[in-house]
């Protein structure tokens, strides 16, 4: 009687099988990027200050943003990896609003729309980043 | 016998709807921001740039942005660490170093923007 009852422990989970399926890894980054946004937040809102105080911090600003370390824009590449930060948590975040209301919820569309996050953010980090840079 | 059921207190639903009205606020923002950049900055000089932030109506929507960005900065962080963070010590020392931090962060910002001649 009571053995039916007792659960068959330790499960073995295959663990070199298992694999994150495609949508759990966009949804994953979201959350990175987000924490990542949220670390890097004075580092831009100090930015944001540097560029609008005044003519001189402005210049200032500009010094900071072409700073390089070995013929590396360092600055400059940071940036770009937070704009490509913001750009998927945007797009991730576009996608769960319509999961929200029920949209695409079976799961052919729910893993087609998480690659569009992915190639929709890469290329409009591409576009704007070129533009930017 | 009076029947019980367990209700929460609620504030996950009110949290959950914060996150998302803030999400959309930030998404209509920057996507008028991002126009505004390209119709109204032609050259990048501080006069563009500071000119751009000096208008009231610009001032007025960046700050709901600070504030809805902070708003949701909060709720997020709040999420990972009860995630991941079993210690109750530990957890409400985080929770508390997050809000503090995105409180002077939306304090810093709005007086960059106030700091400016209107």
């Amino acid at each position: 009687m009571t053995e039916t009852t007792v659960r068959k422990r330790p499960k073995h989970l295959a663990l070199w099988q298992i694999k994150f399926p495609f949508p759990a890894i966009v949804s994953i980054v979201h959350r990175v990027t987000g924490a990542g946004l949220f670390l890097l937040l004075p580092f831009l809102i100090c930015l944001l200050g540097k560029s609008l105080h005044s003519q001189e911090s402005f210049q200032e600003f500009k010094e900071i943003l072409s700073f390089e370390i070995i013929s590396l824009p360092l600055v400059k590449l940071v940036l770009l990896g937070l704009l490509w930060a913001y750009l998927h948590h945007f797009c991730a975040g576009i996608r769960y609003l319509f999961l929200d209301i029920d949209k695409g919820l079976d799961l052919p569309c729910a893993r087609k729309s998480a690659g569009a996050v992915v190639v929709v953010s890469v290329a409009l980090t591409v576009i704007i980043g070129g533009l930017l840079w | 016998m009076v029947k019980r059921f367990t209700v929460g207190a609620h504030y996950g639903l009110k949290d959950w709807l914060v996150q998302r009205v803030t999400a959309i606020y930030m998404l209509l923002f920057t996507l008028f921001f991002v126009v505004a950049l390209l119709f109204c900055l032609p050259e990048f000089t501080y006069k563009a740039w500071s000119g751009m932030f000096s208008s009231p109506c610009v001032r007025f929507f960046a700050f709901l942005f600070i504030i809805s960005l902070c708003y949701h900065a909060w709720i997020g962080m709040r999420d990972i660490w009860m995630d991941y963070i079993k210690p109750a010590g530990l957890r409400l020392a985080l929770h508390l170093i997050v809000l503090f931090l995105l409180i002077g962060y939306a304090g810093w910002a709005v007086q960059i923007l106030w700091r400016l001649p209107a």
